[in-house]
């Protein structure tokens, strides 16, 4: 990029399985108001949009902003919500301020998963003339994924396993974190079938919660915080929507979107040039694919990868040391959770789960089932 | 913004009530097949695609995803908005962000509701908070029901004014071809018709309309090497009054309203001192009579509480000294995700002097496009023939 955006501030709620002492505003604005007063800008004065990511249907309300305006500084100002996963609203945060319209733009991301039913809210993603009869929810869908992924390439039930474990324990040391926990492969593969061949310790929690972040041009970035993470590069790219017309373990629409976003951080040796990964891992099964998608091994190689402990925390290239979805983060969050996780690990400040000498990283999020809409950002010192 | 930004292609479904015929995304590709002809152009030039509509409406989950086929997303950059009745401006101030942005040259963004497919009214009342709004909610009746009774309350005008309204459009919307309701009406018809809420009745409010809208922008230099006529997106202003405001709905109350701050600050940005001058043409958001009269006010047009004059005097109809809503507008047409963006088409469409039938007898150099969100905010485009305004 010509000119450099910088993210100055994040902010991340603990995430849990209920909260039942805020509404979806209140739970918002307790992340808002932390970044606002951990960066000292004013709300009037300094912020000159705001871009959220939700959705009507988890929110039960439609065109679901309305219920947000006061909080995320939409009064009488500039607004918008997009119906995506929250990794997207750094994409488009990004343009604006590279667009020249925005200096300074608040981002944010809530869900409370606890509010509905998320079969019956992922069934409705399923259209309504030839699948959504079928009872298809995302989880039905990952698992016919997996199972391809399984078969095509020979990856075994202990490989997914092993980035369990290895997410359940990151998780531990991560304070937003609501599920974790020192398991073995065999814990992993004794508890319940989901959805043959995933396991419910394979499968993301239902969570509420809500991340909040502030981007800037690098002149307003540098002037708000001597710390700025730069958004480096940036990519999304859709795949097509039935599951008949994709072949799952490709990972098309992630590589496309990973080539634009490396392209524009100069990087062609994602293993080399790149120090951590945050990616959305709504089942075990899909870290694996994902790495092969960003680039870190080769097609089929992603069970060998997590075999090889490269991706521990303490390896080569550390996958998800904040624990990624596992430990519990809500739909639609969870893109900007990778996102913001990825920067703490470049500012240095991830604690426990700090990846040591960690100068570029790549988060992923993904909206759709089985991966439709992919969106790679790279951030860097 | 940092690059100028064209409108280069664009194009519209024929609106209707039911069309049993297609699918979500065969009617959406309709659109989409004739913006890209209209703009010369094949999917494989596009650099990125933005789609924006309400998933509640048509009970559709992420329809980006359904639709990513049919709008040519497969394979390319894309993101998807939900802003409501605002939606179609906002996709296009998204793709404006894109190109200006100089990470994309062609980007394609549309718009689109199939309605038939869902219940409006029930959707819309689901916009009211669900603690403290929603046992009373009204849908955009109950909330237009009482901006008019207000407003006929404080200045003095009639329901007579809001029927002339409706006339207006009507004729206007028989001039257009996409145009869903071409109704043959007289003022008499319209204050005839079923009451809703008093004073907004059946006539007085939009339909419930199928359809889609897409528009292709570009960069200058694509603009001017493949387009003959290119629509230059000048300013673009978003404003939103918080929910619980709801004195601004009392027309005398001095709290600012989203429409007239947004107003003044487009102003601002353009430098412009009279916009009864400065435009030739504006196409507004009015989903009910009323609310074109308040756009009077709101843009400038006159002072406040003088809105229903301009409609007696005929300043507003389509050969007038400020022709508003040549085409119809939603009061003929309102395919929600699509309607915010046809206003801004149906603008650059007499800006190309390509409206056809609609088309205002004289020149046009300069436009203003209105939008209208969740009964509370907006989002303005102001477009040009030229980039030196």
């Amino acid at each position: 990029m010509s000119e450099r955006v910088g993210i100055v501030a994040v902010a991340q709620t603990k995430f849990s399985p209920k909260r039942g002492d805020v509404n979806v505003a209140e739970l918002a604005y307790e992340v808002i108001e932390r970044v606002l007063n951990e960066t000292g800008l004013k709300m009037e004065r300094d912020i000159d949009n705001s871009i959220s990511c939700s959705h009507d249907i988890w929110d039960g309300q439609t065109i679901s902003n309305i219920g947000i305006t006061d909080v995320i500084g939409g009064h009488l100002r500039t607004e918008e919500k997009m119906a995506m996963d929250g990794s997207t609203a750094v994409y488009y945060g990004a343009i604006g301020i590279l667009s020249g319209e925005f200096e300074c733009t608040l981002l944010l991301a809530h869900t409370k998963m606890s509010q509905t039913d998320r079969n019956v809210v992922n069934n409705d993603a399923f259209e309504p003339i030839f699948s959504r009869m079928l009872g298809l929810d995302f989880t039905s869908a990952a698992a016919l994924q997996c199972r391809r992924y399984m078969e095509r390439f020979g990856i075994t039930e202990e490989q997914l396993a092993m980035a369990a474990v290895k997410n359940l324990a990151n998780a531990s040391k991560n304070p937003s974190a609501y599920n974790f926990g020192n398991y073995s492969v065999n814990d992993i593969l004794k508890s319940a079938i989901v959805a043959s061949p995933i396991h419910e310790m394979e499968m993301a929690p239902d969570t509420d919660g809500a991340v909040a972040m502030i981007i800037a041009s690098e002149k307003r970035a540098k002037k708000i915080t001597k710390n700025p993470v730069w958004i480096n590069g940036i990519g999304t790219c859709y795949d097509a929507y039935f599951l008949g017309d994709r072949d799952l373990t490709e990972c098309t629409a992630l590589r496309r979107a990973a080539a634009k976003a490396y392209k524009m951080a100069g990087i062609d040796n994602p293993l080399k040039q790149v120090d951590l990964v945050e990616l959305s891992d709504e089942f075990s099964y899909q870290e694996l694919l994902w790495c092969e998608g960003l680039g870190l091994c080769d097609l089929g190689e992603g069970g060998k990868l997590v075999e090889s402990g490269m991706t521990m925390l303490g390896g080569r290239i550390p996958v998800n040391p904040s624990g990624g979805l596992l430990g519990g983060v809500p739909a639609n969050v969870m893109g900007l959770n990778r996102v913001a996780e990825a920067a703490l690990q470049i500012m240095e400040v991830a604690e426990d789960r700090q990846v040591e000498g960690a100068r570029t990283a790549v988060a992923q999020g993904h909206s759709g089932f089985c991966g439709q809409h992919h969106c790679v950002i790279v951030l860097g010192k | 913004m940092k690059r100028n930004v064209a409108i280069i292609g664009g194009g519209q479904t024929h609106h209707a009530a039911r069309r049993h015929d297609v699918s979500q995304p065969e009617m959406v590709h309709e659109a989409v097949l004739a913006a890209l002809e209209d703009a010369g152009m094949t999917i494989d030039e596009i650099d990125a695609v933005i789609l924006g509509n309400m998933e509640f409406f048509e009970g559709q989950h992420m329809t980006d995803c359904w639709l990513a086929d049919s709008i040519g997303a497969y394979g390319r950059s894309g993101v998807k908005i939900t802003t409501g009745g605002t939606v179609g401006a906002t996709i296009i101030h998204a793709g404006a962000h894109h190109v200006a942005s100089g990470l994309f040259d062609k980007v394609l963004c549309i718009g689109f509701e199939k309605q038939e497919e869902g219940d409006t009214n029930a959707i819309l009342s689901a916009v009211a908070h669900p603690l403290f709004g929603r046992s009373m909610a009204g849908a955009a009746v109950g909330f237009f029901a009482m901006l008019a009774s207000s407003y006929m309350a404080n200045y003095g005008a009639t329901e007579k004014h809001s029927a002339m309204i409706r006339v207006k459009a009507a004729e206007n919307a028989c001039k257009n071809e996409y145009a869903h309701l071409k109704l043959t009406i007289t003022v008499e018809d319209v204050l005839n018709s079923r009451m809703l809420a008093y004073p907004i009745r059946l006539l007085e409010m939009c339909p419930a309309s199928n359809g889609a809208c897409a528009i292709i922008l570009a960069d200058e230099k694509t603009a001017k090497d493949r387009c003959k006529k290119p629509v230059w997106i000048r300013a673009m202003d978003t404003a939103h009054n918080e929910q619980f405001v709801l004195e601004w709905r009392d027309t005398k109350s001095t709290s600012p309203r989203f429409s007239e701050v947004s107003a003044s600050r487009i102003y601002k940005k353009l430098g412009v001192k009279d916009p009864k001058s400065y435009y030739d043409v504006i196409e507004v958001y009015e989903p009910a009579t009323w609310a074109e009269i308040m756009w009077y006010e709101d843009l400038h047009l006159c002072e406040r509480g003088e809105g229903f004059r301009l409609i007696e005097e005929g300043e507003t109809n389509i050969d007038g000294e400020i022709p508003v809503n040549p085409s119809g507008g939603v009061l003929s047409t309102n395919a929600i995700g699509a309607t915010a963006m046809l206003r801004i088409w149906e603008a650059a469409l007499q800006i190309r002097g390509d409206a056809g039938g609609h088309q205002v007898p004289k020149e046009v150099r300069r436009a203003l496009a209105t939008a209208y969100g969740g009964t509370c905010w907006t989002a303005l485009t102001s477009l040009s023939n030229s980039t030196d305004d």
